[in-house]
């Protein structure tokens, strides 16, 4: 191998951003993933001919980036995007995952999908109308959803002369409204995804922005402290024993670290038997590893043999998660059929299956107001609420705002099989 | 304060391993698809870690067209040996001789089409209720929007209108009775990721992948590989060129690249500057504009 060869040596120290999107029909949201794939040079020719070809047919005079991002043909036939999509660029310096959610009224379902694993949400605003009442929404849901950076880029300046005056209105009524959420880190950009002002490349129209490009705020956001660090939590999701003659008293807990880190020698309990040993070691096909942290995948060997299985989970003995079968939830409803009242669902978390039942509906929240609605308790397709759930088994949980991977939970239906909701813990 | 980073790889790979463990804890017959190409070469070698020091769970089940390159029969004899796993195959000539399925004619016949039914056969014979596959998001339109957890219903048809929401990393496996679950560990990852954890990890891959030098012949500006069973029209002529295979998938529908690339890193400072998508040299998606997302719906892989 030669160490001069950085486009083969590059990867070792790339990280991985996640981002969702949400913006309102028509305010450019599909223009601004293609423009930064377009920018970033992560379309091919023959992607780019493509689009090409199609826009000539539809008679647009520009090539319409757009049709980047246009999946299944019933949207290509629609116009609209229907459902989460995905894609990916890379810079030297990070990969990125967008996961590109329609904006339409009816897909909240479609945007929370799209919010649970990101790391950063951007929204688009059309500079010529400011904040409308979708901008509460995602930017509510994309706080409801835990997204530790929201990024407002204020589209289309190019309509709008690139006014800084226009641009510092919307910042301050975002600003404002955002004070209530519980958004961590906020941030504004003033673009032109048509025209590429700030995406990938700084705008000549906007000297008064000192905030650097789109792409440039994406590559540098510090991502390093989005996952829980401090609250060891290992859900058991899978016992390995060889029975091999090489390892024949193997057995090793499989799983995925969903909090804290763990070491060699720590001491632990494991719930929801309470029983304590000490970590024997963390292995992986590479060896024995010195520590451990989410999001890794390992398998922990424990100096005690003690009855776990799936759905178990491990923990340090002095930072215990609440553990119980009344879970206080947000629940976002995602199916057609309504929720039953005191009605029973098969409830997923972590790694853990129990059913439920749902006891109490507390409140209904307008997503665009942010209205506590308390007189109609009717859970439809997109609706979110807040929920008491009485579990069959204890379930061992973190606040959402905590833990996003011990905080949360879905719920099935058990005739369908469908999962009808996601439930964040309160 | 230290720092607790993954690299892109490492995240992608931690990804995979427990989506594949899921599989493992949530079906009781689950199968991994295996086609020799580098994606399910990935999808393999990940099992085999997510187990370490235990075995891998799964059999792998190869969907034999009849057609394939004699280096893919090869090298997945050799990786199925390595592994310790069990193999199964499932033969496209067979359903052709039992008349389940009727052989393309003319010039661009392809058997592609025709491994959906075998493959779905397959599934059904064995009672398979989840099998993994190395399809990836990046590579087509209609992959997309596909879950991780694809449900399929008794028919092994896929309905893009009506996905089950996948959110977190909560998957939800719960089937009635006759369906089954394709899973895709590696949905997040590009071709350029393959390759550069093919490169971390050392990973070893067919021939067909490195530059060689073979006879081939040019039809609508793919470059194929001359064999028995594509027929050369008059106009066409075969040559020797120094070629390599971006993906690996059946002699009548797999174009080759004009290549000097031997080694990983070469692939990769190729693939970095490549102007086209590695399914540019797929003849299958070029039918037409929604191929993909018709032969998905039918039960493609």
């Amino acid at each position: 191998m030669s160490d001069n060869n950085t486009e083969a040596k590059g990867y070792l120290d790339m990280e991985l951003l996640r981002f969702s999107t949400a913006g309102s029909v028509d305010d450019g949201k599909s223009t601004l993933i293609g423009r930064l794939l377009y920018d970033s040079k992560s379309i091919f020719e023959d992607q780019y001919e493509a689009i090409e070809e199609s826009s000539r047919r539809k008679g647009d005079e520009n090539v319409n980036l757009a049709l980047l991002t246009d999946g299944l043909r019933a949207e290509r036939e629609q116009g609209i995007t229907i459902d989460v999509a995905y894609r990916y660029f890379a810079t030297p310096k990070r990969k990125f995952i967008i996961a590109d959610t329609p904006g339409h009224i009816q897909y909240t379902r479609n945007m929370v999908t799209g919010a649970s694993t990101a790391n950063l949400a951007l929204i688009l605003v059309d500079a010529r109308n400011g904040v409308v009442e979708q901008t509460f929404r995602h930017t509510f849901i994309a706080s409801l959803l835990g997204i530790p950076h929201v990024v407002f880029c204020i589209n289309k300046m190019d309509l709008v002369d690139y006014s800084q005056d226009v641009y510092n209105k919307i910042k301050a009524d975002i600003e404002s409204f955002s004070a209530k959420l519980d958004v961590k880190d906020i941030r504004f950009i003033p673009i032109s995804a048509l025209k590429g002002d700030n995406v990938v490349n700084e705008s000549e129209n906007m000297a008064w922005h000192k905030g650097g490009t789109l792409l440039y705020m994406l590559e540098n956001i510090h991502i390093g402290s989005d996952h829980n660090h401090i609250d060891c939590r290992f859900p058991v999701q899978y016992v390995i024993r060889p029975q091999s003659d090489k390892f024949h008293d193997y057995r090793g807990y499989a799983g995925r670290i969903a909090g804290g880190v763990f070491k060699p020698g720590d001491d632990v309990t494991v719930l929801p038997s309470g029983f304590t040993s000490k970590i024997k070691s963390i292995d992986s096909y590479e060896g024995e590893l010195k520590e451990a942290f989410a999001p890794m995948s390992v398998t922990i060997q424990l100096e005690d043999d003690i009855d776990i299985s799936r759905g178990d989970m491990i923990v340090r003995e002095n930072n215990k998660p609440n553990i119980g079968q009344d879970v206080d939830v947000m629940l976002c409803w995602m199916n057609d059929k309504p929720l039953v009242p005191n009605g029973k669902y098969a409830i997923k978390h972590t790694t853990n299956d129990a059913r439920c039942m749902v006891k109490n509906v507390q409140y209904k929240v307008n997503v665009n107001t942010l209205h506590r609605i308390e007189d109609d308790k009717n859970i439809k397709m997109n609706d979110i609420a807040r929920v008491t759930l009485r579990t069959t088994r204890p379930l061992f949980f973190d606040r959402y705002s905590r833990n996003r991977i011990t905080g949360s939970v879905i719920l099935i239906d058990e005739a369908t099989n469908e999962t009808v909701a996601a439930g964040m813990i309160i | 304060m230290k720092a607790y980073n993954l690299t892109h790889l490492r995240e992608l790979e931690a990804e995979a391993i427990y989506v594949i463990r899921e599989v493992a804890a949530q079906f009781e017959n689950p199968a991994i698809l295996f086609s020799g190409g580098k994606d399910s070469i990935t999808v393999a070698h990940l099992a085999k870690k997510a187990f370490y020091p235990g075995k891998v769970p799964f059999p792998l089940v190869h969907i034999d067209t009849g057609h394939n390159f004699p280096e893919t029969i090869e090298f997945r004899d050799k990786f199925v040996a390595e592994l310790g796993a069990e193999l199964i195959v499932g033969s496209v000539q067979k359903s052709i001789d039992e008349g389940k399925v009727v052989e393309e004619k003319g010039y661009n016949a392809s058997r592609n089409g025709l491994q959906t039914v075998t493959l779905l056969e397959t599934i059904e014979n064995n009672k398979f209720d989840a099998c993994l596959g190395g399809a990836r998001r990046d590579e087509e339109k209609a992959r997309a929007k596909e879950r991780f957890f694809s449900h399929r219903d008794e028919f092994g048809q896929w309905d893009p209108k009506n996905q089950r929401p996948e959110i977190w990393n909560i998957f939800n496996g719960k089937k009635q009775f006759g369906e089954n679950f394709r899973v895709f560990p590696i949905s997040n990852w590009t071709e350029m990721d393959v390759w550069q954890y093919i490169l971390q990890e050392n990973i070893e891959l067919p021939p067909l992948y490195f530059a060689h030098e073979r006879d081939v012949f040019v039809r609508d500006n793919v470059i194929m590989a001359t064999c028995d069973f594509i027929q050369m029209k008059d106009t066409e002529a075969a040559e020797k060129k120094v070629v390599r295979f971006r993906t690996i998938g059946d002699m009548t529908c797999t174009g080759a690249v004009e290549s000097s690339a031997s080694t990983l890193e070469d692939i990769i400072e190729e693939v970095a500057a490549a102007r086209s998508t590695e399914r540019g040299t797929r003849s299958d998606d070029k039918r037409s504009e929604a191929a993909m997302e018709d032969r998905k719906k039918q039960g493609y892989f």
